[in-house]
């Protein structure tokens, strides 16, 4: 009876404790500027069940793909197992959903195999890292803190599912020994070679059964409370944020409506634009001036590389990692909602995303191709942040390198970025 | 290629009470860079050849503002697009050709919300109705049969607009070898031209762009790299330049080689 009041205790206090960071995160990304992107909800359907539950962007690269793809498929399924968990706690049956009978060998046979898979799959995952040195797996934004929360999560699951198997064998020892309360169930394909390596006293096999029962579901628990301040929240956000993806072509960048309004009064003298609740800051300097897609987009953000090692200008050396800037921007983000939580208000702390964070020689290191936007695996879109910024600088500060001030005069003199007069465009016309 | 070109511009047009069915926007890389140039006139040839009636604006026409965009100046690129669209919608222009993908993508996705909405066709994708209509045929014997050829695809073409098939429908329609670079179609390598980067000089780093692209293009093999954009022809051809590969590889436009292979 004890039993079950603490351990419905421990899970009533993690759900409680999730909720209260979830409202957290959910404040945070709602600082950003609004946004619409309610529309076509059936074409955003089709897209968060293609990218984030079909992993159809993961296969652009088949090796990491398909390990993914176990330990996704294994987190997935494994919730149900949770299931039957969460019931035995609460009201101390052992294993409830055994009444299903076949059915139920069959569910635990699978659990079993996805638990190996994600085993293999994270010991993989592990060597990639810190064995083979993957590239894109060991730069340099990764030092200390990510490089940590990625072993750590991998190490966590690998014990999470050690822990799961172990449980199952100790059941099965124990169901051969004949315990009322262990009667015959289920059927453990993985976890049945690991029975010869266990005690034969049944006091022993108990102890190591409900040892791995509550280090499951306490480190499950745990855990989910982890996920709000990892890269592993992309679990999570991977579905919202690819339902909320951008629908239109990758070259087209958003429209500015306030400009639009000064462009056409500076047009026509008599054109009155309307009032707008927008701040009136062009472009973006800080956190806030971004959209709330773009700082779901960092929270989102699962640290993998995968558009940094397709940057062309990462490629060759350039200080530019798209990575980075969704780091960056999560890292000021969060700077600011603590901010916000110990004042109340937003206080100037002297820092902002631009400079403090992203350098100007960041911004300008961008050639705007898309390959970012393309290769994530969550949809998510540094290059709409990296051209905020640069509107910022541009429009707010006149900030330009000399050579791009150089662009902007000819196109507003000539018509051309270069320096030829418009009067001359057709000449090429007479010269065969 | 000995046949008289005659370029009309929408204001002779209309001054002689007629209209053009395609507007073909040239762009300011197609207007004054020399080597776009050609490829300028060889998009006059086939339009021409075929039989289609074009026109150009001439002196009227004005930089989309792609390049001042990207590089965040929103103001200016607004000036720009508002002006062209005053001009384009002066004459009713419902359609148009162009062989820049930058202007492409600028017209076709951004000038909608400024109130400017046309019909956008690459060149290389009326190339490819062109050869599907039967209008454009390669000439028995023509340069590229048996050749090795690749094709860079531009960002703006490829990624940001998902045209990939168009250009290598032109190719494969060759008798050639089409060879595809390890890094192509939406997983294609930036020329390193793309925003605003033509007009600046590449921020530190190990190598440039166009020089990585380049090794790839020798890497294939292929004695021919087809482009589509003019930026990604003046990277590529510095790059060849760069690497002393003037000899062994020929960077020619998508038109270009339709010019040549159909002998127009």
């Amino acid at each position: 009876m004890i039993n079950q009041l603490i351990f419905t205790l421990c899970f009533i206090g993690a759900i409680l404790l999730f909720a209260k960071n979830a409202r957290q995160l959910y404040r945070n990304i709602n600082l950003g500027r609004a946004l619409n992107r309610n529309d076509k909800p059936g074409e955003r359907l089709k897209t968060m069940l293609l990218v984030a539950f079909g992993q159809k962007k993961m296969f652009k690269r088949i090796t990491p793909a398909i390990l993914h793809l176990f330990v996704y498929i294994g987190f997935c399924i494994i919730n149900i197992e949770m299931i039957e968990i969460v019931i035995d706690g609460m009201f101390g049956t052992h294993r409830f959903l055994s009444f299903l009978g076949g059915f139920y060998d069959i569910l635990i046979a699978s659990f079993e195999w996805l638990a190996l898979g994600v085993l293999v799959g994270c010991i993989i995952f592990l060597i990639r890292r810190n064995v083979i040195h993957l590239k894109r797996l060991n730069s340099a934004e990764l030092a200390n803190w990510p490089k940590t929360d990625a072993n750590l999560i991998l190490i966590v699951e690998i014990l999470l599912m050690t822990a799961f198997l172990l449980m199952n064998a100790a059941d099965q020892k124990l169901q051969l020994l004949g315990g009322s309360h262990y009667s015959p169930v289920g059927s453990f394909p993985i976890s049945q070679y690991l029975v010869s390596i266990l005690p034969h006293d049944p006091s022993s096999l108990v102890l190591i059964e409900r040892t791995s029962w509550w280090f499951h579901i306490l480190g499950v628990l745990a855990f989910l409370n982890y996920l709000p301040y990892s890269k592993h929240l992309h679990i999570l956000l991977a579905f919202p944020n690819t339902y909320f993806s951008n629908l239109k072509p990758k070259g087209e960048l958003t429209n500015m409506e306030n400009v639009t309004n000064e462009v056409k009064a500076m047009l026509d003298p008599s054109f009155t634009p309307p009032l707008s609740e927008q701040p009136l800051r062009f472009g973006a300097k800080d956190v806030q001036d971004l959209t709330w897609k773009n700082l779901l987009d960092a929270y989102t953000c699962t640290e993998c590389g995968r558009c940094t090692s397709s940057c062309p200008a990462n490629i060759t050396g350039k200080l530019l990692s798209p990575r980075k800037i969704m780091m960056d921007t999560r890292d000021r983000l969060e700077e600011v909602g603590k901010n916000i939580k110990a004042n109340g208000t937003f206080v100037d702390d002297g820092k902002s995303l631009l400079d403090t964070y992203i350098t100007r020689e960041e911004l300008w290191a961008c050639t705007s191709c898309n390959a970012c936007v393309e290769q994530c695996p969550v949809n998510i879109n540094p290059l709409e942040i990296i051209v905020e910024l640069r509107r910022y600088t541009v429009m707010e500060e006149s900030q330009a390198p000399a050579s791009i001030n150089t662009m902007f005069g000819n196109i507003e003199n000539n018509g051309a970025p270069w320096k030829y007069s418009q009067m001359d465009r057709a000449n090429w016309t007479s010269q065969q | 290629m000995e046949k008289e070109l005659h370029v009309p511009t929408m204001a002779e047009l209309t001054a002689k009470g007629e209209t053009a069915d395609i507007l073909f926007w040239v762009g300011c890389a197609g207007s004054f860079d020399e080597r776009a140039q050609k490829i300028t006139r060889d998009i006059c040839r086939i339009l021409q050849h075929v039989g289609l009636k074009y026109a150009i604006l001439g002196t009227e026409e004005s930089c989309t503002g792609d390049p001042a965009k990207r590089a965040g100046n929103e103001f200016l690129f607004q000036m720009q697009a508002m002006m062209n669209i005053q001009v384009l919608d002066g004459y009713e222009v419902k359609k148009i050709v162009t062989a820049c993908p930058h202007c492409f993508n600028t017209l076709k996705n951004e000038y909608p919300a400024l109130g400017g909405n046309y019909e956008l066709i690459h060149h290389t994708q009326l190339i490819q109705t062109l050869i599907d209509e039967g209008k454009l045929k390669p000439a028995d014997g023509h340069d590229f049969q048996g050749k090795k050829i690749t094709y860079h695809d531009p960002c703006y073409l490829g990624r940001a607009n998902e045209v990939y098939e168009a250009p290598r429908k032109v190719l494969e329609s060759l008798d050639a070898q089409l060879i595809e670079l390890k890094r192509c179609k939406s997983n294609g390598l930036c020329c390193g031209a793309g925003g605003g980067q033509m007009f600046k000089e590449p921020e530190k780093g190990t190598k440039d762009i166009n020089i990585e692209r380049i090794e790839e293009v020798i890497d294939s093999q292929a004695t021919v790299v087809a482009s589509a954009c003019p930026f990604c022809m003046t990277m590529l051809k510095d790059g060849v330049k760069i690497k002393d590969k003037e000899k062994e590889i020929e960077v020619l436009d998508i038109a270009e080689i339709t010019v040549r292979a159909n002998q127009i």
